[in-house]
Formats: structure tokens, sequence, C-alpha cells
């Protein structure tokens, strides 16, 4: 009982939380000037005529967000014909506006790119935490030895490092070795096979690093101190006694407790990790998200920028409600929250 | 905090080798940032006469770190652009620090309805992406210094709330605490006089480690092409130099802006995870590590204490 409550806590904020986002972003395009389809509606140059059209085209006639002069006529359902209700209703229908750059809907452009900001995130955050909760086991293992102090110096260091910095250094250091940009040589097809894939790995080698070498600090900083705390329970010390082997203890006892607030942890990250790929894919012109969001900010793209950054926050609160869901399952301890 | 207090804190500093190297690196930077009218060769903002052969030259002794994309003295927007760094890592993180205290100190004292609003609050702004959301605001208000410093300020406090209001979980169920409620002290003089004095180390460690956090942030919207358009910043160097100087192989544009980043941001770090350390001090140890070479480099590193003098003691307790 207390379990499933905890289930509908969690998807209750998971949805109050993009509710959030979503009247966010079209707040945001509302009230803030520089909204480029109201500087056209509103243009001198048009006639009254022609300005009155496009009003209604862009459904600027109607009111923001509810129609108080129906409300009081009794006219409920008519209230709620709005600027909001028509947003909700085009994003409900995966319409997230035209680009006014490629003149393409936005909705087709990120479908066209998710899926290779996808694969950058994924490989990242794989070898990042691949290495955090290695070295953040060694350290906390070691703890006090030189071992422990360089992989802190590590940490400390790369959590001062820009991670476009590093993804421009890493770039001048590979030129020649690997390739710097893009996400495939010209030419090549998906067609090729085995050739193209392969081209593809090597043009994730730079930017996966990049991600990598950034993020495994937070991963090593967290497993180093929950091993710590771990290895000073008293069970540590019964296995010790009993005879077990250090390196079964690590195994079988630290790395198995410590290793649930990596699944939170790893997922929270998330929210770090796609502004990392924002960076990382400018600096590698790797062709998704990322970039796309970079372009539009140059190009003043609004609807793509909106719908990026839509896509962006609904990805990472979906992330997150997954990882809670997964952690309760995995820790039937969590229940009361 | 009291005198003593930050006696003890500033002897505890001196005697870790991190914290002061920190400090020294941080103090360089802000002694640059002070004295840039007088260390600048140049203004970044004098009018300069360029021909195209002055464009992106390597460094010589007119230009120790050669010119940029637009013929500029490099040295000198280096010098100028800590300034631009150091107001905005210090003020957006002062602003995240007066409103993490202020709401952390409220849950936690209040609880309730208050505690739980404002924590689901920053469970919304943990998980809503940090940098897309600052390129979409600043995208669309407009670029300039202040909106970047309340943008980072104001999205930026979440950690220090939640660190303020577990410290005041804790320190709220302490005798003093419930004595001073019962002598009759109000709520306001026990939240500001008895529980801010006892968290404010922790979060003094955490607005240090968050300066370079928003230094960081910065750099980054400049060099996406989102910085202040009438300063030069480290981030929007390194923006211009992406752009133009690196199929030159311009080194001179391209590494000292970064690196200069990461000078600061080390310093600031190295001098917040000290105070953290001494300030916080979990000091755990655990069953897995040899205790006797612990203890060998302990006894190595740290000068023996001479032995306890029994003899004072019984000098002063016959005294009183």
């Amino acid at each position: 009982m207390q379990q499933s409550n905890y289930l509908i806590r969690k998807v209750l904020f998971g949805l109050v939380t993009l509710a959030v986002v979503v009247g966010f972003n079209f707040a945001l395009f509302r009230i803030l000037p520089g909204d480029p389809v109201k500087a056209i509606a509103r243009s001198p140059r048009l006639t009254q005529e022609m300005r009155e059209k496009l009003r209604v085209e862009f459904g600027l006639d109607k009111p923001v967000f509810l129609d108080l002069e129906r409300l009081k006529t009794g006219d409920v359902i008519g209230a709620f014909d709005t600027q909001f209700t028509a947003y909700i209703n085009a994003l409900l229908h995966g319409n997230l506006g035209i680009s006014f750059r490629s003149r393409r809907a936005v909705s087709e452009i990120l479908a066209e790119r998710v899926w290779r900001t996808v694969v950058l995130v994924a490989a990242g955050e794989t070898l990042s935490l691949v290495l955090g909760i290695t070295l953040g086991l060694v350290a906390a293992w070691r703890r006090g030895t030189r071992a422990d102090m360089g992989i802190l110096l590590y940490a400390l260091f790369s959590w001062g490092l820009p991670t476009f910095f590093l993804g421009i250094i890493l770039l001048i250091l590979a030129q020649g070795l690997l390739p710097v940009g893009g996400m495939v040589t010209p030419g090549l097809k998906p067609e090729d096979g085995w050739v193209y894939w392969t081209d593809v790995g090597k043009h994730l080698i730079l930017p996966t690093l990049t991600m990598a070498i950034i993020y495994t600090s937070s991963y090593i900083l967290i497993m180093r101190s929950s091993v710590m705390g771990v290895l000073s329970e008293d069970y540590i010390l019964t296995a010790k006694a009993k005879g077990m082997s250090t390196f079964r203890i690590l195994r079988s006892e630290a790395l198995k407790n410590a290793m649930l607030p990596m699944v939170t942890i790893a997922a929270l990250n998330l929210a770090y990790t796609v502004g990392g790929a924002i960076q990382v894919e400018t600096v590698f012109s790797w062709p998704g998200v990322g970039r796309l969001m970079y372009e539009a900010v140059m190009t003043r793209d609004y609807p793509v920028l909106q719908g990026t950054f839509l896509l962006l926050a609904v990805a990472v609160i979906v992330a997150n409600l997954t990882a809670d869901i997964l952690y309760s399952v995995l820790d039937p301890r969590v229940k009361a929250g | 905090m009291t005198m003593q207090q930050l006696r003890e804190i500033g002897r505890a500093f001196i005697r870790r080798p991190a914290g002061i190297v920190g400090l020294i690196m941080l103090l360089v930077v802000v002694l640059v940032a002070i004295a840039a009218p007088w260390l600048a060769p140049y203004h970044p903002k004098d009018k300069i006469d360029v021909s195209p052969g002055d464009l992106l030259t390597p460094p010589d002794s007119e230009h120790l770190l050669g010119r940029d994309d637009a013929g500029r003295d490099v040295l000198s927007q280096l010098i100028y652009g800590a300034r631009v760094s150091l107001t905005v890592g210090f003020v957006a993180s002062f602003m995240s620090m007066v409103i993490g205290t202020t709401i952390g100190l409220v849950a936690g004292y209040r609880g309730g309805r208050i505690d739980s609003l404002s924590m689901r609050l920053v469970d919304f702004l943990l998980v809503i992406p940090d940098l897309p959301l600052m390129l979409v605001i600043i995208s669309m208000w407009g670029r300039g210094l202040w909106k970047i410093i309340l943008v980072i300020g104001l999205l930026g406090w979440t950690v220090t709330a939640r660190l303020v209001r577990s410290q005041v979980l804790s320190i709220k169920e302490r005798c003093y605490i419930l004595r001073a409620r019962v002598i009759g002290a109000s709520h306001y003089r026990i939240a500001a006089r008895h529980i801010l004095p006892q968290v404010m180390p922790l979060v003094i460690a955490e607005a240090v480690l968050a300066v370079s956090g928003a230094i960081i942030a910065e750099s980054s919207l400049s060099f996406l092409g989102l910085g202040d358009p009438t300063l030069v910043s480290w981030g929007m160097m390194l923006n211009f130099a992406f752009e133009r100087a690196i199929s030159r192989r311009a080194w001179w544009f391209l590494l000292p802006p970064g690196f200069a980043i990461v000078w600061v941001s080390v310093g600031l770090i190295l001098i917040g995870s000290t105070l953290e350390e001494i300030v916080n001090p979990s000091l755990k140890t655990h069953h897995l590590f040899d205790p006797r070479r612990m203890m060998a480099r302990i006894a190595g590193r740290v000068p023996k204490e001479p032995a306890p003098d029994h003899t004072a003691l019984v000098e002063t307790e016959r005294a009183e």
C-alpha cells in the first residue's frame, strides 16, 4: 500500500513538473520581448486588414489563458478557446511549429536528430559511470593513499574544467589522429553497413571522451563517500573477521550496497549531461539536438529553440521518474519517500 | 559564527596546503582584476588601426599573447576578462547563497506545508536542465551582464537550500533551542541568532564552490554566443577563437582564456573543499584499510604532540 502511494506521488510530481515546463515554455515566449510572430503581426508596413488576418491566423486575436467574458455569460467550453489551449492542442498533435530558418516542421527536425544525441549521451554516461564507480571504489578503499589523492585531484580538476574547453583541447590534440567534426565522413551512407558504423564510432570517440572526463568526477565523489560509509559498517568487519578476502568484500558487499544511490544520481546527472551535450556537440559539430540548439540561438530560430528545450526537459523529467520507480523496486526500504 | 570559530577555521585552513594554494590562485586573479587598468598594455575598447596583416599575429614583444581575429591585444582582453568572470561568479553566488539560506532556514525551521512546498520546488529545479533553460531565457530576454547574473543566481540556490534545511532539522532539536524557546525567544530570534550562526560555515564553504560553478556557467553561455556583447569575457574570447582562430592554429588566442577559467575555478574549488573539510568533519575510518600503515603515514606527517603534562593540570586544579 505504502509502496503504491510512493509511486503515485512520484508520478503525480512528474506530471506536475511536465505541466509547469509546458506552461513556462508557453509563457516565456509570450511574455518576453522578441516573439517574431507578434513582431510580424504588428509590422507597420502591412495594411490594417492584412495585420488583422495575420493575427487571426496565428491565433493572436484570442485571449492568452482564459476568456473571462465568455465565462461570465456561462459559455464554459468557449472560455477555453484561447492561445494556451491552442498551444496545448498543437503540442498534443506533435506540432511544435515551423522553423524560421529551414521552414520545416520543428518536430520533424527533432525526430531526425534526437537519436544522435541519445547515442552520444548514452555513450558518455556509460563510460563515466563505469570509470566513476571503479575509481570511486578504489579511492574509498585506499583512502588517504597516493592513489586516493590522485583520484581526488583529478575529480577536483575536472570539476573546474568547462566542458567546451576540454573539447577544444582534445580536438587540437587529436587533429590528424581521429575525426574531429561531424558524425560521419561525407559520402558514406547507412547502406554501407559496417564501414558506415565504424566510421560513426570513430567520430563518437572524442565527444564521448570529453563528456566522460567531465562527468566522471561527480560519480567518483559520490561513490567514494558512499563506499566509505559502507566500509565503516560493522558487517564489513565481521566479513573480514570470517576471513573473506578484501577483493570479495569489495565486490560483493561494498559494491552492491553502494551502487543503489547511483541510479538516482545518474538520472539527476542527466540534467547536467544534456547541458554538456550542447557544448560537446557544438565543439565537434555533432549534428544532434544540442548543436541544433546552438544554431537556433545563433540564428534566433525561436520555434526550434522552444521545441528543443521542451524535448530536453521532458526527456530529463521522464528519465528521473523512471529512475525513481526503478529505485523503489530495487530498494524495498523506499516507501515513505 | 563567533570570532572564536572564525579564528579556529582560519588556523585549520592555513595548515592545509590545498587551501593555501587555492587562496593564492584566487588572490592572483583578484589582484589582476583590480589592477587591470595598470596591468593591461592596451584598453580593450580603444580604437585601433589594423591592417589585414595584424589579424591573429602570434606573440611578439609588443603583444605578449599575440593578437586576436580583430587585431586586438589578447593579453589585455585576458586581464579585463578577469573582472567579468569574478563579478558574475561572486554576485551570482551571493544571490544563490542568500536565497538558498533563507529558503532552507524557513523550510527546516517551520516544517509542514512550507517545507514540503519549497522542497518540491527544489526537486523541480533540480530536474530542469540548467544550461538549456539559461540559453532559452537569455536568448529571449536579451544579452546582458546583469541578466546573466540574475539567471545564474536565481537557478543556483537549490543545493544550498537543501544543505541548510538538513542542518536546521538536526539543530532545532537540540536542547539549547528548546531552552531559548522556553525562555520566550521569538522564532525570528531563534532562527537568526541560534541556528543561522551554526549553519553559516557550511553555507560559506558551499558558496565558494558555487562561485566556480557560476564562472563556468557564464563562460559556457558566452561560448555559446550569449555573453554580454559590450564586455569581453573569457568565454566570449573562446567563442571568437573557436569560430575563427582554430583553423589558423592560433593557440595564443585559444588557450589563455580557457586556462584562465580553469585556474580561477580550480582555485575556488580548492578553497571551498578545504573549508568544507574543516567545518564538516566526517572522519569515519573503515575496516578494510590497514590501520598500521595509516597510523604510520599520519605519524610521519604530523609532529608528535608533547605528552600531556599532568603536573600542570594538578596545579591549575589547585589554583581554582
